[in-house]
């Protein structure tokens, strides 16, 4: 065994890569609950990748026949219900631990200096999934698919000059048709998947480099022993991913509840009106992207102007890219920040929560106040951000991190 | 090696920095077939054939959806109170005149239409594309007790009125698009041709 893996180690970096990676990366040993979601969140990857090559079996990219090899996959392949299931729960769960995820970056400001890029990388990976979850939810050709994706492509349009044009390129015809399947089809299983693939590999890296963050925000590196350790790190194999594997367990358990006993979510996850298959002449009466993007679609409606709107709800995601730099106060973890941050980030989390349920409801006048409101609300953290970090009155950090 | 064997460092950027220019503007040439099979392909711009229908058996204050170029398209017959109605909205319209080519030349009047009582209407909202709901009933309590009839988009709630014009504070940004069509006789309309402006 010994002399496969020097065999091997003279050809391929094996054992390089598994200590620079797992065995003799150093990780800080204050890790918390929070740090589950990273590598749930690459394991939701796999499950999605793996059970998407299966459904694609047994699927069929094309506009007359797709509504119904879904189901067929749903009622005649052999467990292709399961499967199916896997992959509809899959992406829910993959924004939810995202989310997570993204949320424990902004407590712990694990997207300072030096890990902009990580963070750079994260938010690339994040528009990618968005990408993906819109591409794959056309697939199934059900009547919310279609005109979902009609919408979403009718943003474009809103650009001045080449709007137009543009959803045509898009769509490869003057509505959405088989050739706009067939290409959301082809980007989904094989283009953005790769891209993303790519993308994590970029992430990890550039945490690898630099070294985690962790819940008291300070650098493991800066203490080190004698032997070049840091003294509040330790190898991520076994200690993390021993740990990490309890997560898996639990995150497991409440991923097979929801595929057994709630695979539609109450409407939330496959909507109602996707068991119609898709009709071009006719619109759902209550149409709502599914819950992933909804914050952003309110954001959307808050806006009565076809180009602001689009133009707002682009800067919502957009603003988020450059965070490292609004955010200018040196301390990371908001363990020692101010009162000011501490409220504005929690008034940031309740309206893009209460963004999230105002656009699942119809737009009634009442409710689109509240979403100019939270809209304001939203935007309003990054100012505040930007002007209260500057000289924010922090608590003293504490040179080692806390148990 | 001779010791006057120097290395032309310009002369090597030149070249690198030539190859990588000539490099990109192939690639770029290399891009256009694979970003232009994206656009519509024959069959699809040919399947836009006109479509004809008869609107004889057309009562009052229906709507009949005929489709075209895989789009709905509306056709409305609109009693004489809609018509002197849709004249008392104009206040209430961004574009009560249809100055926006939303429209041909032979429908750009009070009615947008080539035959008063007639309306022929593309059904896909201007603002994101959905297709906005037939809401006909005046007074229609959640439209505003004022409603005297109309498009209402159950999306990003856009309203029209049966003219298919664009209600002001609404998202869409236009008025629905009127397409080309013609009478071939009385009662038959071809949608997706231009006939003689009438």
């Amino acid at each position: 065994m010994g002399n496969l893996m020097a065999w091997i180690d003279e050809r391929f970096p094996a054992t390089k890569m598994w200590n620079d990676h797992l065995a003799q990366y150093y990780t800080p040993k204050n890790f918390n609950f929070w740090y589950f979601f990273g590598s749930l969140a690459l394991m939701v990857l796999v499950i999605q990748i793996v059970s998407g090559i299966f459904l694609t079996m047994h699927y069929k990219p094309d506009g007359a026949m797709a509504f119904a090899s879904v189901e067929y996959i749903m009622r005649d392949v052999p467990y292709g219900w399961l499967i199916r299931y896997i992959h509809s729960t899959g992406a829910t769960a993959f924004f939810v631990v995202v989310y997570l995820h993204m949320l424990r970056g902004l407590m712990y400001g694990s997207y300072k200096k030096p890990r902009e890029l990580i963070w750079l990388f994260g938010m690339f990976i994040y528009v990618a999934l968005m990408a993906e979850a819109f591409m794959g939810y056309l697939l199934p050709w059900g009547q919310m698919s279609y005109w979902g994706a009609q919408v979403i492509i009718s943003l474009f349009s809103a650009i001045p000059v080449i709007g137009d044009d543009l959803t045509l390129w898009i769509r490869g015809d003057f509505v959405i048709g088989d050739a706009t399947l067939n290409r959301f089809f082809a980007l989904h299983v094989i283009a953005l998947p790769f891209v993303l693939v790519f993308l994590v590999i970029a992430h990890i890296l550039a945490l690898h480099e630099v070294g985690s963050n962790n819940p008291d925000g300070v650098e493991i590196k800066k203490n080190k022993g004698a032997d070049g350790i840091p003294l509040d790190g330790i190898p991520f194999h076994p200690y993390y991913s021993v740990k990490d594997i309890v997560g898996v367990v639990v995150f497991l358990f409440f991923f097979s509840v929801v595929i057994f006993y709630f695979p539609g979510g109450g409407g939330y996850l496959l909507e109602h009106a996707n068991f119609i298959a898709a009709d071009p002449l006719k619109t759902p009466e209550h149409i709502a992207p599914v819950w992933y993007f909804t914050p952003f679609y309110a954001i959307l409606r808050a806006v009565p102007d076809k180009l602001m709107g689009v133009g707002t709800m682009g800067a919502a995601i957009v603003i988020l890219f450059f965070l490292p730099w609004i955010d200018r106060c040196k301390v990371k973890s908001i363990r020692y920040r101010s009162v000011i941050f501490k409220v504005n980030l929690l008034v940031f989390g309740i309206s893009f929560v209460v963004l999230g349920w105002l656009a699942m409801q119809p737009a009634t006048e009442i409710l689109t106040m509240f979403s100019r409101i939270f809209t304001f609300f939203y935007f309003a953290f990054f100012v505040v951000l930007y002007v209260t970090s500057k000289n924010e009155s922090t608590k003293p950090v504490p040179d080692r991190v806390t148990s | 090696m001779s010791t006057d064997h120097v290395v032309d460092t310009k002369r090597r950027r030149f070249l690198v920095n030539s190859t990588s220019v000539v490099a990109a503007v192939g690639a770029g040439f290399v891009a256009v077939p694979f970003l232009a099979s994206w656009m519509p392909s024959e069959r699809a711009k040919n399947a836009g054939a006109p479509v004809e229908i008869d609107i004889s058996k057309m009562q009052e204050g229906q709507l009949v959806i005929v489709e075209w170029q895989s789009k709905p398209v509306w056709i409305v017959k609109r009693s004489a109170k809609t018509l002197s109605d849709l004249v008392t909205l104009d206040d209430k319209l961004s574009d009560p005149a249809s100055a926006e080519e939303q429209q041909p030349a032979y429908a750009q009047n009070a009615n947008r239409s080539i035959k008063p009582e007639i309306s022929v209407l593309v059904g896909i909202c201007t603002h994101l594309g959905c297709s906005p709901t037939f809401r006909p009933e005046i007074g229609a309590a959640d439209l505003g007790g004022d409603w005297l009839g109309g498009f209402f988009c159950p999306c990003h709630s856009s309203k029209f009125d049966l003219a298919g014009r664009v209600y002001q504070g609404v998202p869409a940004p236009t008025n629905l698009v009127v397409p080309p069509h013609k009478y071939v006789s009385d009662n038959v309309i071809v949608i997706g041709e231009d006939g003689e402006a009438a």
